[in-house]
């Protein structure tokens, strides 16, 4: 199950929307072992594209040395479709290569840059296999 | 001729779960080959015919190798070397 916060699921929602119809893509860190995606960090969409996202190389690079510096890993990896279902396509499936972090998924499909309801869904992706989980949004995270 | 060399979560299981092995050679190339031969298997998870993988970024001090000339990047004793897979996918 995924626990994240308010604010930090708007955030992810706001950042999809306002890339629409790009693919929008980013993280939440959390402490390393806690579960908890507790720093929401928006990143570019290097490859600029309706249909595909990649981090660039030197601001992954710089993201993990923070990440490394502060103790933390990827707890929530994000990423939108803008056209199809919020859920992992074979590319997905294929690079998810963070075995610890739940993979969201938002679909800007129905409303693209405006407000309405998004699907918002996450998932473990280890070794080529899917598992849904479930979301559970609170106010603020709490020990 | 000692190298740091940062391995990912997802790699871990080739260093018996180290964060961070120690490997030698002149050329990036050359220290994948060292790597191999103390954890067989992980060569083939960083090249695919006979260059780096499209979706495996390797940075030396800091600079991704592909603008330092990839695997035949020169390196020396004391560099850092840092493994990141990279994080990508797509609706297609």
């Amino acid at each position: 199950m995924l626990t994240i916060d308010r604010a930090t699921y708007d955030a992810i929602v706001a950042h999809a929307r306002r890339d629409h119809p790009d693919e929008a893509c980013g993280i939440v860190a959390g402490p390393e072992g806690s579960d908890r995606p507790e720093r929401f960090v928006e990143m570019v969409n290097a490859a600029g594209s309706p249909t595909f996202y990649e981090f660039d190389s030197t601001d992954l690079f710089q993201l993990y040395k923070e990440m490394d510096e502060n103790g933390e890993e990827p707890v929530v990896i994000y990423h939108s479709h803008t056209a199809t279902e919020a859920y992992p396509s074979r590319t997905d499936i294929g690079l998810a290569m963070e075995p610890n972090a739940h993979y969201v998924l938002v679909s800007t499909r129905l409303h693209g840059n405006n407000e309405g309801p998004v699907e918002f869904r996450s998932y473990r992706i280890v070794d080529g296999e899917v598992t849904e989980e479930e979301v559970t949004v609170v106010d603020e995270q709490t020990d | 001729m000692a190298i740091e060399v940062r391995i990912p979560t997802i790699l871990r299981t080739y260093t018996a779960g180290e964060k961070a092995v120690t490997g030698e050679g002149a050329s990036l190339s050359a220290l994948i080959d060292d790597l191999e031969a103390n954890h067989p298997g992980i060569k083939d998870r960083l090249i695919e015919g006979g260059d780096l993988r499209r979706f495996v970024n390797v940075y030396v001090n800091d600079e991704d190798v592909r603008f330092i000339g990839g695997l035949e990047a020169e390196l020396s004793d004391g560099d850092q070397v840092v493994v990141l897979p990279a994080v990508a996918g797509g609706s297609r």
